[in-house]
């Protein structure tokens, strides 16, 4: 399973450490608090969904933690290094809610991209960027342009290029949230098996309960105004994720108990199926 | 088939050209129409309607005729040669302003999109160097021209007019450019910055391909202004060689051989489609960059 090995495995410090954090945005007056009072820990190889309803700063915690942003007062370590160095030293990959895809470039060369960027040379990273297209399953759309595919399919072409340097981290924004309902649950059965393979940490942000229950080995519950985190459960459901699990009522029972953690109070099953 | 719809429509338009001409040319009086013209009054009134005579309106086979026909009695290269003979250089001529005005162009895009004070302060002079009315700039242009001491430098008169040409090349490049680099979305940005990429790197990854179809648009016109440009740069410092003195010449032929003058003009004509048609190339080899991402 070379293809998947990660950086280091077997990192002793936590992937990310989150404390303190705070973030506002705009100045005094009209100021806005995004998160208030964030600590959260995620090991190393540990897959955690972050969940809540809009504004309630699930992305703006992801965004902290790539260093896209920097918080207000609090400290982010990835790896324990700073989020900044981590950023600089390509420590995660990363995918949004839009593929993000440049349009001039084939899927091949999208794949390639961090790699080129990073002065791999041609053949290693050609190699790997077909080595990730089989494994997203676009091989036979590889001199494809991104608006000759799918919206799907250029999802495919973000995860894969986010997988590129192997990195220990994975941060993924919304990634199915453009997709329809077979396509995001064959991506998340995919998602949920190069996670376990690859043993790299995932921060995932979402607002499906079920996709968070079905990936996460521990989902994070988050509340707007002031954003902050209200609750976290363990999701025991083992390493693997396989497609039958979203049948099983060991599947359901968490998805209610993270439905109750978000609505603050227990919830009839009267609805469910 | 949209092709050849579209080469068909462009048939249309000229078959559309030659009916109007020749069909006001038959049917119009040959003195043209004038009202309010005062009896016994020679050039008052105003002539609404041009005259139709040969003199006025040659037969368009006249004009093509005279294309077959010697230059001029003492030359006796055919018509059509010494047209093209002028073009070429009026082309040449073009074709380095247009060259000198891109990269120009482009520096000034460069150092814009770069420091956002530089925008603010040179954005203005730019725009504002277009009102300078060319005629008005060209002499000047030749007068410091002549003036470069040519044992230093040499400084042919066609370099003049070139740079008179980059002149009003630069301008649609500058601002098209600059819109082009602006251009990148935010999540491209973001994308670049997660890579650690620098500024130069996403000049060259991100912000110079993104800004491919906004250049474009902007070359064509630019090389048609380079065109019209090195003409009207020739005509103002009478450079001989090129069309533009060509077609001055030629005018003041027009009341003894009137169908002359069209023969330059036909070789301005053919100059501004092949400006155009090479920029339209440029577009096809450069079809991969004018993509747009389809959305999810």
């Amino acid at each position: 399973m070379s293809q998947f090995a990660t950086k280091d495995v077997q990192a002793p410090t936590p992937a990310v450490r989150v404390v303190g954090v705070e973030k506002t945005f705009g100045r005094r007056g009209k100021a806005v608090k995004a998160l208030l009072d964030v600590d959260l820990t995620i090991a190393a190889g540990e897959f955690i969904s972050l969940i809540g309803p809009s504004g309630c700063g699930k992305s703006t915690l992801m965004r902290l933690i790539a260093d896209l942003d920097a918080p207000t007062s609090g400290t982010i370590e990835v790896f324990g290094k700073s989020a900044r160095q981590a950023r600089l030293d390509q420590d995660y990959g990363i995918a949004f809610q839009q593929a993000g895809l440049l349009p001039w470039r084939t899927v091949l060369k999208n794949i390639a991209l961090p790699l080129e960027l990073h002065g791999v040379p041609y053949a290693e990273r050609a190699a790997r960027a077909e080595e990730l297209a089989l494994l997203v399953g676009l091989g036979e759309f590889r001199d494809h342009r991104p608006d000759q595919l799918s919206g799907g399919m250029q999802q495919r072409v973000a995860i894969a290029r986010a997988l590129a340097e192997r990195p220990r981290l994975l941060l993924m924004d919304e990634p199915f949230g453009a997709l329809d309902e077979m396509t995001r649950e064959r991506m998340q059965n995919e998602l949920a098996r190069i996670a376990h393979q690859s043993g790299a940490a995932v921060v995932f942000v979402t607002h499906s309960i079920p996709e968070a229950v079905f990936l996460a080995d521990r989902v994070v519950v988050m509340s707007p105004r002031p954003g902050r985190i209200t609750e976290t459960l363990d999701v025991p459901l083992g390493e693997e994720r396989p497609e039958g699990l979203r049948e099983s009522p060991e599947f359901f029972e968490r998805v209610t108990a993270v439905r109750e953690a978000l609505h603050g109070a227990p919830v009839r099953r009267a609805g469910e199926a | 088939m949209r092709r050849t719809l579209l080469w068909t429509y462009g048939a249309l338009g000229l078959v559309a050209v030659v009916l109007l001409w020749e069909g006001y040319k038959a049917i119009g009086p040959a003195d043209g129409v004038v009202v309010g013209a005062v009896e016994g009054e020679r050039g008052s009134g105003f002539r609404i309607l041009p005259r139709t005579n040969d003199r006025s309106m040659p037969h368009l086979w006249a004009m093509v005729a005279r294309l077959f026909a010697v230059t001029s009695p003492g030359d006796p290269t055919p018509m059509w040669l010494s047209v093209l003979q002028a073009a070429l250089v009026t082309l040449g001529i073009a074709a380095l302003g247009l060259a000198i005005g891109l990269v120009i162009g482009s520096l000034l895009a460069l150092v814009m999109q770069s420091w956002r004070i530089a925008e603010w302060g040179v954005l203005p002079w730019v725009i504002l160097s277009q009102t300078i009315p060319l005629i008005a700039f060209a002499p000047v242009m030749n007068s410091i021209g002549v003036q470069i001491d040519k044992t230093i430098m040499p400084w042919p008169q066609w370099l003049s007019v070139a740079i008179i040409a980059s002149y009003l090349a630069f301008f649609p490049i500058a601002v098209g450019a600059l819109r082009g680099l602006q251009a990148p979305e935010r999540a491209h940005l973001e994308l670049m910055r997660v890579y650690a990429a620098g500024g130069f790197t996403t000049l060259r990854k991100l912000r110079i391909p993104a800004a491919v179809p906004y250049v474009l648009p902007a070359l064509r016109l630019a090389a048609a202004n380079a065109v019209i440009g090195a003409i009207v740069a020739e005509v103002s410092m009478s450079m001989p060689g090129g069309i533009g003195r060509m077609i001055i010449g030629l005018a003041s032929q027009a009341s003894t051989d009137p169908p002359a003058p069209w023969s330059p003009i036909f070789g301005a004509v053919a100059i501004g489609l092949i400006a155009a048609g090479s920029v339209g190339l440029l577009g096809v080899i450069l079809r991969n960059y004018r993509r747009g991402e389809a959305t999810a």
